[in-house]
């Protein structure tokens, strides 16, 4: 049983695969008795805490997708820069979907995004005036966002490591050519993240 | 490593053409577009300006993804939040963690809550944890700063 239970931890490293509700199913009959319901009441919260701090990244790329529509569609972007965000947009709807997926097949409710108004009214829109101010917004939101990946790491289970150190990857990519494009200087010092 | 420096200059050349003297190198340019921008108070007794500024740097750093002082982002704004109690932004939408817990913002309830969220108020959406207490210290520093200057009467 050990071993079926091994597996299916791996199966549930690929975020696609079962979900902790399954795995929890297996230890309860693995341990039975009151440790058992002990035990299984610990993984629980364990995954509740799991689906609040996905939830909490789902949100954050909530904002990212609906950052880059703002800027799409401000009329500020020349085409080219266009292209280049609806690409980045398109990597954050893939994380959200990844996300997504990984809270439901927990047991939970995704979080759904806030109007694009809202959204437009927190990242004080209005300011933006020309394609500069567009990609400094998306900067600084790549790069909050590849440091809050880094950071909540600790904070989940272990099966959602190695998607949210993906996930941080992908955001200090975007950030490293948004920077380039800026012309922000190299950083000197290692361990530019985290 | 090439592809990724080449990627990076097609985007700087996707810029209009020399455009990137205009964007120019320095940090300062950053604080131009903001998310509610920080700005921390004068007055924060205890604190110097120094550890203040290096926590306004820091704040944006590892708190800007998902915070701002005068927004409800991701997480809750953070002006008036030293000194109030938790979960008790107007507006924002808090987990049952949060709602239920009987805390106020100080240095030290801040400290462990930063320290390691989860641990403090488990079943929080928060899960960035920032380990170094210098860093802390500093985050700490201009919450309070923030508190410090804010007069519009914030509930956290």
């Amino acid at each position: 049983m050990v071993e079926q239970l091994d597996k299916s931890a791996t199966r549930r490293a690929i975020i696609s695969g079962a979900g902790k509700t399954l795995s929890l199913a297996g230890v309860a009959i693995a341990l039975g008795g009151g440790v058992t319901s002990a035990y299984a009441a610990k993984k629980s919260d364990d995954v509740a805490q799991d689906v609040a701090i996905l939830n909490a990244a789902i949100a954050l790329e909530h904002e990212g997708i609906a950052a880059y529509q703002i800027g799409a569609t401000s009329g500020l972007l020349q085409p080219a820069v266009l292209d280049l965000g609806v690409t980045f947009q398109g990597h954050h709807k893939g994380h959200r979907d990844i996300l997504t997926n990984a809270v439901r097949e927990l047991g939970g409710a995704p979080v759904e995004e806030k109007t694009l108004e809202e959204y437009a009214a927190d990242f004080n829109a209005g300011a933006l005036t020309d394609q500069e101010g567009v990609l400094r917004l998306a900067l600084k939101l790549e790069r909050g966002a590849a440091n809050a990946y880094l950071g909540l790491i600790p904070s989940l289970g272990p099966d959602y490591h190695k998607v949210a150190a993906q996930m941080a990857g992908d955001e200090a990519f975007h950030a490293a050519i948004l920077a380039n494009a800026l012309g922000e200087a190299v950083p000197k010092d290692a361990l530019m993240f985290g | 490593m090439f592809s990724l420096i080449g990627i990076a200059l097609g985007a700087t050349a996707l810029l209009p053409h020399g455009d990137n003297s205009m964007l120019g190198t320095s940090t300062g340019n950053s604080e131009r577009i903001s998310l509610a921008e920080p700005e921390g108070g004068a007055n924060s007794p205890g604190a110097s300006l120094e550890l203040i500024g290096k926590g306004r740097e820091l704040y944006q750093r590892r708190c800007g993804a998902c915070h701002s002082p005068d927004a409800n982002r991701v997480g809750p704004k953070h002006r008036g939040v030293y000194g109030q109690k938790a979960g008790s932004v107007e507006g924002f939408r808090y987990s049952k963690a949060l709602r239920e817990i009987d805390v106020v913002w100080n240095d030290e309830t801040l400290d462990a809550w930063l320290e390691n969220p989860p641990a403090f108020a488990p079943g929080t959406s928060m899960g960035f944890r920032l380990p170094d207490a210098g860093e802390r210290e500093a985050i700490i520093a201009y919450l309070k700063s923030l508190s410090a200057a804010s007069t519009a009467g914030d509930t956290e």
